[in-house]
Protein backbone atom coordinates (compact mmCIF):
# COMPACT_ATOMS: atom_id res chain seq x y z
CA UNK A 1 0.00 0.00 0.00
CA UNK A 2 1.79 3.37 -0.84
CA UNK A 3 0.68 6.70 1.31
CA UNK A 4 0.37 9.51 -0.25
CA UNK A 5 0.50 13.19 1.56
CA UNK A 6 0.11 16.33 -0.38
CA UNK A 7 0.27 19.52 1.05
CA UNK A 8 -1.44 21.63 -1.89
CA UNK A 9 -4.30 20.79 -3.71
CA UNK A 10 -2.84 21.15 -7.08
CA UNK A 11 -0.54 18.51 -5.98
CA UNK A 12 -3.47 16.36 -4.60
CA UNK A 13 -4.85 16.40 -8.34
CA UNK A 14 -1.45 15.27 -9.73
CA UNK A 15 -1.65 12.69 -7.31
CA UNK A 16 -4.97 11.57 -7.90
CA UNK A 17 -4.58 11.44 -11.81
CA UNK A 18 -1.44 9.38 -11.93
CA UNK A 19 -2.59 6.79 -9.35
CA UNK A 20 -6.72 6.95 -10.48
CA UNK A 21 -7.39 3.78 -7.41
CA UNK A 22 -5.64 5.80 -4.75
CA UNK A 23 -8.68 6.16 -1.79
CA UNK A 24 -9.10 10.03 -0.61
CA UNK A 25 -9.13 10.16 3.07
CA UNK A 26 -9.60 13.47 5.17
CA UNK A 27 -11.44 12.55 8.41
CA UNK A 28 -10.97 8.66 8.11
CA UNK A 29 -14.12 7.85 9.72
CA UNK A 30 -15.27 5.86 7.20
CA UNK A 31 -11.92 4.74 6.02
CA UNK A 32 -9.97 4.14 8.59
CA UNK A 33 -13.20 1.34 9.62
CA UNK A 34 -12.97 -0.45 5.59
CA UNK A 35 -9.07 -0.66 6.95
CA UNK A 36 -9.17 -1.88 10.15
CA UNK A 37 -11.65 -4.49 9.30
CA UNK A 38 -10.05 -5.53 6.40
CA UNK A 39 -12.88 -4.66 4.38
CA UNK A 40 -10.38 -2.99 1.75
CA UNK A 41 -6.99 -2.96 0.82
CA UNK A 42 -6.50 0.02 -1.93
CA UNK A 43 -3.24 0.18 -3.56
CA UNK A 44 -2.51 3.75 -2.07
CA UNK A 45 -4.31 5.97 -0.15
CA UNK A 46 -4.31 10.02 -0.46
CA UNK A 47 -3.86 11.90 2.57
CA UNK A 48 -5.69 14.95 2.17
CA UNK A 49 -5.70 16.50 5.70
CA UNK A 50 -2.31 18.42 5.15
CA UNK A 51 -4.57 20.58 2.13
CA UNK A 52 -5.78 23.77 3.49
CA UNK A 53 -7.48 25.00 0.80
CA UNK A 54 -9.55 22.21 1.26
CA UNK A 55 -10.30 23.72 4.92
CA UNK A 56 -11.50 26.82 3.58
CA UNK A 57 -15.26 28.99 3.17
CA UNK A 58 -16.01 31.86 1.68
CA UNK A 59 -18.62 33.71 -0.11
CA UNK A 60 -18.16 33.07 -4.35
CA UNK A 61 -20.65 33.94 -6.99
CA UNK A 62 -23.05 34.97 -3.58
CA UNK A 63 -23.03 31.47 -2.92
CA UNK A 64 -21.36 30.34 -0.10
CA UNK A 65 -18.65 27.93 -1.09
CA UNK A 66 -17.57 25.16 2.01
CA UNK A 67 -14.26 23.36 0.96
CA UNK A 68 -14.52 19.74 1.25
CA UNK A 69 -12.10 19.30 4.29
CA UNK A 70 -14.23 21.34 6.43
CA UNK A 71 -15.36 19.21 9.66
CA UNK A 72 -18.69 18.60 11.30
CA UNK A 73 -17.91 21.06 14.16
CA UNK A 74 -16.95 23.77 12.23
CA UNK A 75 -19.77 23.94 10.29
CA UNK A 76 -21.71 23.70 13.56
CA UNK A 77 -19.68 26.66 14.77
CA UNK A 78 -18.70 28.67 12.17
CA UNK A 79 -21.42 29.05 9.53
CA UNK A 80 -24.13 27.20 11.61
CA UNK A 81 -26.16 30.58 11.82
CA UNK A 82 -26.22 30.60 7.89
CA UNK A 83 -27.06 27.25 7.08
CA UNK A 84 -29.55 26.18 10.15
CA UNK A 85 -30.74 22.87 8.31
CA UNK A 86 -27.30 21.36 7.78
CA UNK A 87 -26.49 22.80 11.53
CA UNK A 88 -29.13 20.47 12.70
CA UNK A 89 -27.87 17.79 10.64
CA UNK A 90 -24.16 17.94 11.58
CA UNK A 91 -25.35 18.02 15.08
CA UNK A 92 -26.39 14.46 14.98
CA UNK A 93 -23.05 12.98 13.37
CA UNK A 94 -21.87 10.45 15.24
CA UNK A 95 -20.34 11.80 18.88
CA UNK A 96 -17.77 14.73 19.66
CA UNK A 97 -14.99 12.65 18.61
CA UNK A 98 -16.66 11.79 15.09
CA UNK A 99 -17.60 15.82 14.25
CA UNK A 100 -13.85 17.13 14.69
CA UNK A 101 -12.92 14.52 12.08
CA UNK A 102 -16.00 13.92 9.69
CA UNK A 103 -16.74 16.26 6.79
CA UNK A 104 -19.69 17.34 4.22
CA UNK A 105 -16.28 16.18 1.69
CA UNK A 106 -16.79 12.66 3.10
CA UNK A 107 -20.02 12.23 3.20
CA UNK A 108 -20.68 13.37 -0.57
CA UNK A 109 -17.84 11.08 -1.19
CA UNK A 110 -18.92 7.75 0.55
CA UNK A 111 -22.97 8.84 -0.80
CA UNK A 112 -24.44 6.53 1.98
CA UNK A 113 -28.33 6.98 1.52
CA UNK A 114 -27.89 7.83 5.20
CA UNK A 115 -25.45 10.26 5.20
CA UNK A 116 -26.74 12.94 7.65
CA UNK A 117 -25.49 15.97 6.06
CA UNK A 118 -26.97 15.16 2.34
CA UNK A 119 -30.95 15.85 2.84
CA UNK A 120 -30.66 19.61 3.89
CA UNK A 121 -27.98 20.20 0.73
CA UNK A 122 -31.16 18.52 -1.86
CA UNK A 123 -33.36 20.80 0.21
CA UNK A 124 -31.25 24.43 -0.53
CA UNK A 125 -30.58 23.04 -4.32
CA UNK A 126 -26.76 22.61 -3.65
CA UNK A 127 -23.61 21.93 -5.91
CA UNK A 128 -20.74 19.79 -5.49
CA UNK A 129 -17.28 21.03 -6.60
CA UNK A 130 -15.58 18.53 -8.08
CA UNK A 131 -11.66 19.14 -9.85
CA UNK A 132 -9.01 17.03 -11.82
CA UNK A 133 -6.00 18.02 -13.63
CA UNK A 134 -7.95 18.91 -16.34
CA UNK A 135 -10.46 21.48 -14.34
CA UNK A 136 -13.16 21.41 -12.16
CA UNK A 137 -17.15 20.89 -12.71
CA UNK A 138 -20.25 21.86 -10.21
CA UNK A 139 -22.96 18.97 -10.36
CA UNK A 140 -26.00 19.15 -8.65
CA UNK A 141 -25.89 17.23 -5.60
CA UNK A 142 -29.58 15.25 -6.91
CA UNK A 143 -27.31 14.40 -10.28
CA UNK A 144 -23.80 13.94 -8.24
CA UNK A 145 -25.44 10.83 -5.80
CA UNK A 146 -26.25 8.66 -8.21
CA UNK A 147 -26.85 5.41 -6.12
CA UNK A 148 -26.51 3.57 -2.82
CA UNK A 149 -22.41 4.34 -2.22
CA UNK A 150 -22.27 5.72 -5.67
CA UNK A 151 -21.54 9.02 -6.84
CA UNK A 152 -20.72 10.62 -10.41
CA UNK A 153 -16.77 11.45 -9.48
CA UNK A 154 -14.06 10.24 -12.30
CA UNK A 155 -11.29 8.34 -11.51
CA UNK A 156 -9.04 10.73 -12.22
CA UNK A 157 -11.51 13.41 -9.99
CA UNK A 158 -11.66 15.05 -6.03
CA UNK A 159 -14.59 16.47 -4.26
CA UNK A 160 -13.28 20.17 -3.58
CA UNK A 161 -16.35 22.12 -2.00
CA UNK A 162 -19.94 22.64 -1.99
CA UNK A 163 -21.59 25.38 -3.10
CA UNK A 164 -25.06 26.35 -1.25
CA UNK A 165 -26.66 28.99 -0.87
CA UNK A 166 -27.34 31.18 2.64
CA UNK A 167 -30.91 30.41 4.60
CA UNK A 168 -32.95 32.81 3.33
CA UNK A 169 -35.79 31.27 5.88
CA UNK A 170 -37.02 28.92 8.75
CA UNK A 171 -35.13 25.47 8.08
CA UNK A 172 -35.37 22.21 9.53
CA UNK A 173 -34.08 18.78 9.65
CA UNK A 174 -35.43 15.96 11.84
CA UNK A 175 -34.01 12.63 12.22
CA UNK A 176 -35.10 9.10 13.42
CA UNK A 177 -32.74 6.37 15.17
CA UNK A 178 -32.98 3.95 18.16
CA UNK A 179 -30.92 6.59 20.45
CA UNK A 180 -29.77 10.56 20.47
CA UNK A 181 -26.50 9.77 19.26
CA UNK A 182 -24.08 7.86 17.40
CA UNK A 183 -26.77 6.07 15.22
CA UNK A 184 -27.33 5.93 11.96
CA UNK A 185 -30.62 7.52 10.58
CA UNK A 186 -33.25 4.81 10.29
CA UNK A 187 -35.23 7.99 8.65
CA UNK A 188 -34.43 11.40 8.07
CA UNK A 189 -35.80 14.91 6.72
CA UNK A 190 -34.57 18.07 5.65
CA UNK A 191 -36.85 20.79 4.83
CA UNK A 192 -35.99 24.60 3.95
CA UNK A 193 -38.32 27.46 3.29
CA UNK A 194 -37.20 29.78 0.53
CA UNK A 195 -39.37 32.66 0.80
CA UNK A 196 -37.80 34.45 -1.99
CA UNK A 197 -38.28 32.28 -4.26
CA UNK A 198 -41.35 31.34 -2.92
CA UNK A 199 -40.26 27.48 -2.77
CA UNK A 200 -40.12 24.93 0.12
CA UNK A 201 -37.37 22.40 -0.24
CA UNK A 202 -37.80 18.73 0.91
CA UNK A 203 -35.38 15.44 1.40
CA UNK A 204 -36.09 12.24 2.44
CA UNK A 205 -32.88 10.17 3.63
CA UNK A 206 -31.95 6.65 4.60
CA UNK A 207 -35.59 6.08 2.88
CA UNK A 208 -34.50 5.26 -0.67
CA UNK A 209 -30.94 4.19 -2.56
CA UNK A 210 -30.23 7.77 -2.66
CA UNK A 211 -31.84 10.59 -0.59
CA UNK A 212 -35.32 11.86 -2.33
CA UNK A 213 -36.13 14.95 -3.16
CA UNK A 214 -39.86 15.31 -2.79
CA UNK A 215 -40.82 17.14 -5.99
CA UNK A 216 -44.95 16.04 -5.70
CA UNK A 217 -44.93 17.56 -2.04
CA UNK A 218 -42.96 20.81 -2.64
CA UNK A 219 -45.39 21.56 -5.54
CA UNK A 220 -48.52 20.45 -4.00
CA UNK A 221 -47.51 22.71 -0.71
CA UNK A 222 -46.06 25.38 -2.90
CA UNK A 223 -49.71 25.82 -4.03
CA UNK A 224 -51.34 26.03 -0.90
CA UNK A 225 -49.36 28.41 0.15
CA UNK A 226 -49.80 30.32 -3.77
CA UNK A 227 -53.73 29.87 -3.24
CA UNK A 228 -53.98 31.13 -0.13
CA UNK A 229 -51.61 33.79 -0.11
CA UNK A 230 -49.63 32.78 2.45
CA UNK A 231 -46.44 33.52 1.77
CA UNK A 232 -47.84 37.27 2.03
CA UNK A 233 -49.78 37.48 4.58
CA UNK A 234 -48.10 34.85 7.24
CA UNK A 235 -51.26 32.82 8.03
CA UNK A 236 -51.03 29.27 9.01
CA UNK A 237 -51.22 25.93 6.54
CA UNK A 238 -54.28 24.41 7.16
CA UNK A 239 -54.23 21.13 9.22
CA UNK A 240 -55.16 19.11 6.35
CA UNK A 241 -52.62 20.29 3.70
CA UNK A 242 -49.78 19.47 6.37
CA UNK A 243 -50.98 15.97 6.19
CA UNK A 244 -51.23 15.62 2.92
CA UNK A 245 -47.93 16.86 2.41
CA UNK A 246 -46.62 14.19 4.73
CA UNK A 247 -48.56 12.14 2.59
CA UNK A 248 -47.06 12.67 -0.75
CA UNK A 249 -43.31 12.30 1.04
CA UNK A 250 -44.21 9.12 2.39
CA UNK A 251 -45.53 7.53 -0.99
CA UNK A 252 -42.30 8.87 -2.67
CA UNK A 253 -39.66 7.07 -0.42
CA UNK A 254 -38.58 3.93 -1.63
CA UNK A 255 -36.97 2.09 1.33
CA UNK A 256 -36.06 -1.30 2.41
CA UNK A 257 -35.79 -3.54 5.29
CA UNK A 258 -32.87 -3.48 6.95
CA UNK A 259 -31.06 -4.18 10.57
CA UNK A 260 -32.26 -0.59 11.31
CA UNK A 261 -35.76 -0.45 10.69
CA UNK A 262 -38.64 -2.18 8.36
CA UNK A 263 -39.81 -0.35 4.94
CA UNK A 264 -42.90 -0.08 6.32
CA UNK A 265 -41.78 1.74 9.68
CA UNK A 266 -39.33 4.31 7.63
CA UNK A 267 -42.00 5.15 5.06
CA UNK A 268 -44.42 6.28 7.87
CA UNK A 269 -41.82 8.01 9.46
CA UNK A 270 -40.90 9.67 6.72
CA UNK A 271 -44.39 10.96 6.91
CA UNK A 272 -44.21 12.58 10.21
CA UNK A 273 -41.22 14.08 9.73
CA UNK A 274 -41.99 16.07 6.78
CA UNK A 275 -45.66 16.97 8.35
CA UNK A 276 -43.60 17.85 11.40
CA UNK A 277 -41.00 19.96 10.07
CA UNK A 278 -42.97 22.39 7.58
CA UNK A 279 -44.79 23.16 11.00
CA UNK A 280 -42.12 23.70 12.93
CA UNK A 281 -40.25 26.02 10.32
CA UNK A 282 -43.71 27.66 8.60
CA UNK A 283 -44.35 28.31 12.67
CA UNK A 284 -41.06 30.04 12.75
CA UNK A 285 -41.55 32.05 9.48
CA UNK A 286 -45.00 33.18 11.06
CA UNK A 287 -43.23 34.38 14.07
CA UNK A 288 -44.81 32.18 16.30
CA UNK A 289 -41.61 29.65 17.27
CA UNK A 290 -37.94 31.10 17.26
CA UNK A 291 -38.81 34.07 17.12
CA UNK A 292 -37.57 35.42 20.52
CA UNK B 1 7.64 4.28 6.82
CA UNK B 2 9.08 5.78 9.35
CA UNK B 3 6.64 8.11 11.70
CA UNK B 4 7.57 11.09 13.85
CA UNK B 5 5.61 12.87 16.74
CA UNK B 6 5.46 14.60 19.59
CA UNK B 7 3.57 12.85 22.38
CA UNK B 8 2.67 13.33 25.44
CA UNK B 9 5.34 16.38 25.00
CA UNK B 10 8.08 13.99 24.17
CA UNK B 11 9.36 13.61 20.48
CA UNK B 12 9.00 10.19 19.39
CA UNK B 13 9.33 8.16 16.66
CA UNK B 14 8.18 4.68 15.15
CA UNK B 15 9.62 2.40 12.63
CA UNK B 16 8.38 0.05 10.01
CA UNK B 17 4.90 1.16 10.36
CA UNK B 18 2.53 -0.13 7.46
CA UNK B 19 0.61 2.13 5.76
CA UNK B 20 -2.56 0.96 6.95
CA UNK B 21 -2.07 1.08 10.78
CA UNK B 22 -4.35 3.14 12.82
CA UNK B 23 -2.67 5.35 15.23
CA UNK B 24 -4.13 3.68 18.12
CA UNK B 25 -2.03 0.81 17.14
CA UNK B 26 1.28 2.91 16.88
CA UNK B 27 0.68 4.13 20.61
CA UNK B 28 -0.08 0.94 22.22
CA UNK B 29 1.68 -1.35 20.13
CA UNK B 30 4.98 0.77 19.19
CA UNK B 31 5.14 3.45 21.42
CA UNK B 32 4.10 1.37 24.53
CA UNK B 33 1.13 3.55 26.06
CA UNK B 34 -1.69 1.30 26.46
CA UNK B 35 -3.82 3.92 28.05
CA UNK B 36 -5.68 4.57 24.98
CA UNK B 37 -7.77 1.06 24.50
CA UNK B 38 -8.65 -1.01 21.32
CA UNK B 39 -12.23 -1.99 21.06
CA UNK B 40 -14.61 -1.52 18.84
CA UNK B 41 -12.00 0.25 16.06
CA UNK B 42 -14.92 2.24 14.23
CA UNK B 43 -15.29 5.25 16.44
CA UNK B 44 -18.43 3.79 18.31
CA UNK B 45 -17.21 3.22 21.86
CA UNK B 46 -14.97 5.57 22.84
CA UNK B 47 -12.58 3.84 24.36
CA UNK B 48 -9.32 4.86 22.20
CA UNK B 49 -10.22 9.05 22.40
CA UNK B 50 -6.68 11.42 22.26
CA UNK B 51 -5.89 14.51 21.46
CA UNK B 52 -4.86 15.16 17.93
CA UNK B 53 -3.50 18.72 18.16
CA UNK B 54 -5.97 19.56 20.45
CA UNK B 55 -8.55 18.16 19.00
CA UNK B 56 -10.57 15.26 20.61
CA UNK B 57 -10.63 12.19 18.45
CA UNK B 58 -10.97 8.36 18.09
CA UNK B 59 -6.95 7.49 17.51
CA UNK B 60 -8.34 4.51 15.74
CA UNK B 61 -10.08 6.35 13.15
CA UNK B 62 -6.34 8.63 12.26
CA UNK B 63 -4.31 6.55 10.01
CA UNK B 64 -0.69 6.90 11.67
CA UNK B 65 0.74 8.59 8.66
CA UNK B 66 -1.80 11.82 8.85
CA UNK B 67 -0.08 11.69 12.62
CA UNK B 68 3.43 12.78 11.20
CA UNK B 69 4.66 15.52 12.94
CA UNK B 70 1.42 16.28 14.77
CA UNK B 71 1.02 16.39 18.69
CA UNK B 72 -0.85 13.86 20.39
CA UNK B 73 -1.85 13.72 24.34
CA UNK B 74 -2.78 10.48 25.74
CA UNK B 75 -4.92 9.73 28.83
CA UNK B 76 -1.31 9.44 30.38
CA UNK B 77 -0.55 12.74 29.62
CA UNK B 78 -3.10 14.48 30.42
CA UNK B 79 -2.02 14.52 34.32
CA UNK B 80 1.36 16.67 35.81
CA UNK B 81 4.37 14.16 36.95
CA UNK B 82 3.12 11.33 39.08
CA UNK B 83 -0.12 12.72 40.39
CA UNK B 84 -3.47 12.15 38.85
CA UNK B 85 -5.89 14.88 37.31
CA UNK B 86 -9.11 16.01 39.11
CA UNK B 87 -11.16 14.23 36.46
CA UNK B 88 -8.81 11.00 37.27
CA UNK B 89 -9.67 11.92 40.96
CA UNK B 90 -13.45 12.02 40.34
CA UNK B 91 -13.57 9.03 38.71
CA UNK B 92 -11.97 7.27 41.21
CA UNK B 93 -13.88 8.53 44.08
CA UNK B 94 -17.28 9.00 42.51
CA UNK B 95 -16.79 4.95 41.76
CA UNK B 96 -17.50 5.83 38.23
CA UNK B 97 -14.41 3.01 37.74
CA UNK B 98 -15.37 -0.19 37.46
CA UNK B 99 -13.69 -2.94 34.88
CA UNK B 100 -11.32 0.67 33.69
CA UNK B 101 -11.51 -0.77 30.07
CA UNK B 102 -13.53 2.74 29.17
CA UNK B 103 -12.30 4.72 31.96
CA UNK B 104 -9.26 6.55 29.72
CA UNK B 105 -11.90 7.16 26.77
CA UNK B 106 -13.98 9.04 29.58
CA UNK B 107 -11.66 10.90 31.09
CA UNK B 108 -9.95 12.47 27.96
CA UNK B 109 -13.31 12.96 26.64
CA UNK B 110 -14.36 14.64 29.99
CA UNK B 111 -11.32 16.94 30.21
CA UNK B 112 -12.11 17.85 26.65
CA UNK B 113 -15.52 18.79 28.00
CA UNK B 114 -14.23 20.67 30.89
CA UNK B 115 -11.80 23.02 29.06
CA UNK B 116 -14.59 23.90 26.66
CA UNK B 117 -17.45 24.14 28.95
CA UNK B 118 -15.97 24.75 32.75
CA UNK B 119 -19.89 24.31 34.19
CA UNK B 120 -21.64 22.52 32.20
CA UNK B 121 -24.92 21.00 32.19
CA UNK B 122 -26.57 17.70 32.18
CA UNK B 123 -27.66 17.51 28.49
CA UNK B 124 -24.24 19.32 27.76
CA UNK B 125 -22.67 16.09 29.62
CA UNK B 126 -24.57 14.06 27.91
CA UNK B 127 -24.06 15.35 24.61
CA UNK B 128 -20.21 15.50 25.33
CA UNK B 129 -20.02 12.14 26.39
CA UNK B 130 -22.05 9.94 24.12
CA UNK B 131 -19.43 9.16 22.27
CA UNK B 132 -18.50 6.51 25.29
CA UNK B 133 -19.24 3.48 25.56
CA UNK B 134 -19.78 1.49 29.06
CA UNK B 135 -20.60 -1.96 29.83
CA UNK B 136 -20.92 -1.81 33.66
CA UNK B 137 -21.30 1.51 35.43
CA UNK B 138 -24.86 2.35 34.53
CA UNK B 139 -23.62 5.71 33.26
CA UNK B 140 -24.88 7.31 36.55
CA UNK B 141 -21.62 7.30 38.72
CA UNK B 142 -19.72 8.67 35.02
CA UNK B 143 -22.12 12.10 35.43
CA UNK B 144 -21.35 11.86 38.65
CA UNK B 145 -17.47 11.89 38.35
CA UNK B 146 -18.29 14.54 35.48
CA UNK B 147 -19.76 17.03 38.04
CA UNK B 148 -17.48 16.25 40.83
CA UNK B 149 -14.39 16.99 38.71
CA UNK B 150 -16.27 20.43 37.31
CA UNK B 151 -17.10 21.59 41.21
CA UNK B 152 -13.40 21.06 41.89
CA UNK B 153 -11.91 22.70 38.77
CA UNK B 154 -14.05 25.59 39.13
CA UNK B 155 -13.13 26.78 42.30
Amino acid sequence: MEFIQPTSWREALEAKAALPGAVPIRGGTDVMVELNFARSRPQAILDLSRVEELEEWGIEDGLLRVGAGVNYTRIVEEIGDRLPGLAMASRTVGSPQIRNRGTVGGNLGTASPAGDALPPLYASDAEVEVASMDGSRRVPVADFISGPKQNALSDNELISAFYIANADGPQQYSKIGTRNAMVIAVCAFALALHPEQRKVGTCVGSAGPTPIRVEGAEDFIGGVLEEGDLWQSRGAIPDAALRRFGELVAGAARPIDDVRGTAEYRRHSAGVLARRTLGWAWEEYRGVRGAA
Amino acid sequence: MRLRLRVNGEAREAEDVWEGESLLYVLRERLELPGSKNACEQGECGSCSVYLDGSLVCSCLVLAGQAEGREVVTVEGISEGDGLHPVQEAFVEAGAVQCGFCTPGFVVATHDLLRRVPEPGDAEVREALAGNLCRCTGYEKILAAVRLAARRMAK
